[in-house]
C-alpha cells in the first residue's frame, strides 16, 4: 500500500511528511495494544478493531474535506444521531423499507450539508458558528421527532451494515461488513481528493481563499461540496453506529470533536491548506487505538479521560512541531 | 519526574475516588431499604402507585380547598427516557381527575438548577397554583426555593429529595440501595464464590446511581464474587458494547453483568452474541427491549426498577392534600418491585417502544399505548 500522493508540488510535501506521523503514532499505539493483549495481532481482533473504528474513520474523512477548505463541521455528530433515530422511526422494524429509508437518510444529510455550505459560502458566517447552529437545530429536530427516547426498531438487514461479520474468509478469517463499507468510503474519499481536480481546489481555497478566487477557483462551490461530503460521511457513520449497537438518542454525541482531533493528529492543518485523506484515516485509527489502549490498561475512568486529553495534545503538538521543523 | 507526578496523581485520584464512594455507602440506609423491600405495602391491592410502606401519615386538613383546583408542576426536565415515560404518566393521571382539576401547569427546567429556581418562584408568585409538585433537578440547590414555596402553598416533592422537611410529603420508591440489593442478591444467588461480574454504570457522582452500585458491591463482596471491572457507559449503546467487547477480548471470563440502569442492557448482551459466547447472568431494568430479549433468548436475568409510576403518585398526593385527606408522610415510600422470570410475560408488550419502562403502572390510563409512543 502506498499512501503517498504521486505529485511533487511544494504544496503537497508537508502533507506527505504528516502522513507518516499519523501512521507512526497508530503503529506505536497498536504495538502497545498488542504488547498488553497479544491476541490483537490475530486478524480476527484486528478486523473487529476496524469494525469499531470504522464510523470514526469515515467521519474523519468527511471532516477532512471541510478542514482542507479552511472550516469546521461541528454538525456531523448531530447528523449521525439524526440518521440513527430517523432510521429507527422510519423503518420501524420493517426490513422491506430499509434501502428506501437509507436513501432518505442520505437526502436528509445532503440537505443539512447544503444548508451548512450555503450559509458559510454566501452569508459568510464562520463555519464554526454556522455548523454549531446546525448541530443545535439538528439535535433539537432529532429530539423533537423521537420525543426524547428511542422509538421504533432497526431490522436485521439494517443492523448488518454495522454488525454482520463473515466468518471463514480466506486470508483474514473474519471480515466485518463495516470494514468493507469503510474501505469503499475511504477509496471514494481518496478519489475525490486525488482523482479529481477537487482536491487541489480545496487545498487552494483553504490556503488562501482570495488568491484561489482570483485564480479562478469556484470558491463557493468548493466549500459547499465539502460540507455535503462531510454530511454524507456523517450519515454513513450514523448507519454503521446504528448497525453496530442499535438505536440510541446519543449515538453521535461528541463525534464531531473526535473527527476534528483525528484529522489534526494525522497532520491536517486546522484552518486549511494542508492534509491528505491519509491524515484522516491514520489520525482516526490512532485516536481509536488510544481509546482501546486506555480501556485495556484498565485505569479508573477519571484518570483515563485526563490521560486521553494529555496524549491528544501531545500527539497534535508533536505532529505540528515536526511539520514546522521540516518546512 | 513526570512519571512520579503521574504516579502521585494516580494514587491521589484512586483515594479520592474511594473517599467519594464512602458518602454513598451508608450501612444504616442499606439496612433500612433491605427491610423495606420485604415489607407488605399498605393501600389498594394491585395499584402500587397508591400504596405505601410504613405507617407514617400526615394531616392535611388545613390545605383543604373546595371546587376546581389548579396544580403546578416544576419538572427538572425530560432529558432521559425515564422522565419521558414519567411525564406521560403524570399527564395521564391528571386527565383522570378532569372534574376536580381545572388546570395542570407544567414548567420544564431543562435540567438547569437556576431555571428551576426561577420557575418555582414564578409559579408561586403567579398566584394561580393551589398546590405545587416539584421534581428537583438537584437536592441542595433547590432546597431554598422549595422552602420559600412551602410558606405559600402545599408542596409535594418526588423522585430526588430536598434538604428540608417543609414539603407536605416526599414521594419516592425504596431507593438506590434497594435497587442494588435486589439485583446484587439475584446475581449472587446464581453465581459461585470466585466467579466474575462486570459492573456497567451510567456515570459517576449521581447519588441515586452510586447507591445502587455500593449496595450491589457490598453484596458481591460478602458472597466472594469478583467485580472484574466497573465501567461508565454514559448510557451510550455503542460505548457499552465496545466496553464489553474489550473485556471479552481481554480473555477474562464474565459470568455475570450487573447494570445500574437497563437502557443499554441489550447492547451489552449483543457483545456476547457477536463473540459467539453464551449469555451471562444479567441484571437490567424494566425497559421493553431488555424484557423482550430476556423472553426470546431465555436469559437468566432480573429487572429491578425505579418505578415511573411515582409520577402518578405525585398528582394523587396533591389532590388528596387539597381534599384535606391524610396522606402517607413525611415520606411516602412506594413499593419498588422487580421483574422476575415468573412475571416476565405480564410485562412484555410488543406494541411499546424499546425504552418504555414497563413498571409505569400506566396500562389502564387514558391514551395507552399511543401516549407512551406505542402502536395501537
Amino acid at each position: 500500500m502506498s499512501p503517498l500522493p504521486q505529485t511533487s508540488s511544494p504544496l503537497r510535501r508537508p502533507a506527505r511528511l504528516a502522513v507518516n506521523a499519523g501512521l507512526v503514532i497508530f503503529l506505536a499505539l497498536y504495538a502497545a495494544i498488542a504488547f498488553l493483549q497479544p491476541n490483537y495481532l490475530e486478524p480476527g481482533l484486528f478486523m473487529n478493531f476496524l469494525r469499531r473504528a470504522a464510523p470514526l474513520v469515515i467521519l474523519a474523512c468527511g471532516q477532512l474535506y471541510v478542514i482542507l477548505t479552511g472550516g469546521f463541521d461541528l454538525s456531523m455528530g448531530a447528523v449521525a444521531t439524526l440518521a440513527v433515530l430517523a432510521a429507527s422511526i422510519l423503518i420501524n422494524g420493517d426490513p422491506e423499507t430499509t434501502w428506501a429509508v437509507i436513501g432518505t437518510l442520505y437526502v436528509m444529510g445532503i440537505a443539512v450539508g447544503l444548508v451548512n455550505g450555503l450559509v458559510v459560502a454566501f452569508l459568510k458566517v464562520p463555519s464554526i458558528i454556522a455548523t454549531l447552529g446546525a448541530m443545535l437545530s439538528v439535535n433539537g429536530l432529532a429530539l423533537a421527532w423521537s420525543g426524547g427516547a428511542a422509538r421504533g426498531d432497526l431490522p436485521d438487514n439494517f443492523r448488518n451494515l454495522g454488525r454482520l461479520v463473515w466468518r471463514g474468509v480466506p486470508l483474514v478469517g473474519t471480515l466485518p461488513l463495516a470494514a468493507v463499507v469503510l474501505a469503499g468510503f475511504v477509496a471514494l474519499a481518496w478519489w475525490g481528493l486525488n482523482g479529481t481536480v477537487y482536491g487541489k481546489r480545496a487545498l487552494a481555497v483553504g490556503d488562501n481563499p482570495r488568491a484561489a478566487e482570483l485564480a479562478g477557483t469556484p470558491v463557493a462551490a468548493t466549500r459547499i461540496l465539502a460540507f455535503v461530503v462531510s454530511a454524507v460521511s456523517a450519515v454513513t457513520a450514523g448507519i454503521l453506529i446504528g448497525g453496530f449497537s442499535g438505536v440510541s438518542v446519543n449515538a453521535g454525541e461528541g463525534l464531531e470533536l473526535q473527527a476534528i482531533a483525528a484529522c489534526v493528529i494525522g497532520g491536517a492543518q486546522l484552518l486549511g491548506g494542508r492534509g491528505s485523506i491519509w491524515s484522516a484515516v491514520f489520525g482516526a485509527l490512532s485516536l481509536f487505538a488510544l481509546f482501546t489502549l486506555l480501556n485495556l490498561i484498565g485505569l479508573p475512568q477519571a484518570l483515563r479521560d485526563s490521560i486521553q486529553g494529555v496524549i491528544l495534545i501531545a500527539a497534535v503538538g508533536a505532529s505540528l512541531w515536526r511539520t514546522r521543523r521540516r518546512t | 519526574m513526570t512519571l512520579r507526578t503521574l504516579l502521585a496523581t494516580t494514587v491521589a485520584l484512586t483515594f479520592a475516588g474511594q473517599a467519594l464512594a464512602q458518602d454513598f455507602n451508608d450501612p444504616a440506609e442499606f439496612k433500612k431499604q433491605r427491610e423495606q423491600l420485604s415489607m407488605t405495602p399498605q393501600g389498594p391491592e394491585g395499584q402500587p402507585w397508591a400504596q405505601h410502606l410504613g405507617d407514617g401519615m400526615v394531616d392535611t386538613a388545613k390545605y383543604r380547598k373546595d371546587g376546581q383546583v389548579t396544580l403546578c408542576f416544576s419538572n427538572a426536565g425530560v432529558f432521559n427516557p425515564w422522565r419521558v415515560v414519567g411525564l406521560n404518566n403524570l399527564n395521564a393521571e391528571a386527565e383522570l381527575h378532569k372534574d376536580r382539576l381545572k388546570e395542570l401547569i407544567v414548567v420544564d427546567a431543562e435540567g438547569k438548577d437556576d431555571k428551576q429556581i426561577s420557575d418555582i418562584e414564578a409559579l408561586v408568585s403567579g398566584g394561580k397554583c393551589d398546590a405545587l409538585i416539584v421534581s428537583p433537578n438537584t437536592t441542595a440547590a433547590l432546597t431554598p426555593a422549595v422552602e420559600a414555596a412551602c410558606g405559600k402553598l402545599p408542596v409535594i416533592v418526588f423522585d430526588r429529595g430536598v434538604n428540608t422537611s417543609c414539603p407536605v410529603t416526599y414521594i419516592h420508591p425504596v431507593g438506590g440501595y434497594g435497587f442494588g440489593i435486589t439485583s446484587g442478591e439475584f446475581i449472587a444467588s446464581k453465581l459461585k464464590k470466585g466467579d466474575n461480574v462486570l459492573a456497567l454504570r451510567i456515570m459517576p457522582g449521581v447519588d441515586v446511581l452510586e447507591t445502587r452500585y455500593s449496595a450491589a458491591k457490598t453484596i458481591f463482596d460478602e458472597a466472594g464474587i469478583n467485580v472484574i471491572g466497573s465501567e461508565f457507559t454514559g448510557s451510550d449503546r455503542a460505548k457499552t458494547k465496545s466496553v464489553v467487547e474489550d473485556y471479552i477480548n481481554r480473555g477474562e471470563k464474565i459470568d455475570a453483568v450487573w447494570m445500574d440502569a437497563g437502557d443499554t442492557a441489550t447492547a451489552a448482551l449483543e457483545a456476547f452474541e457477536d463473540a459467539g459466547l453464551p449469555y451471562p447472568v444479567i441484571s437490567g431494568e424494566d425497559q421493553q427491549d431488555f424484557l423482550r430479549k430476556w423472553q426470546a433468548d431465555k436469559l437468566t436475568a432480573i429487572g429491578p426498577s425505579y418505578p415511573t409510576y411515582q409520577w402518578r403518585t405525585a398528582v394523587i398526593a396533591a389532590l388528596d392534600v387539597l381534599d384535606g385527606k391524610q396522606v402517607p408522610g413525611p415520606e411516602w415510600v412506594l413499593p419498588q418491585p422487580a421483574i422476575t422470570e415468573d412475571v416476565l410475560a405480564d410485562y412484555v408488550d410488543a406494541r411499546m417502544p424499546p425504552l418504555h419502562y414497563s413498571l409505569c403502572g400506566c396500562q389502564e390510563l387514558p391514551g395507552y399505548p399511543e401516549r407512551w409512543g406505542g402502536k395501537k
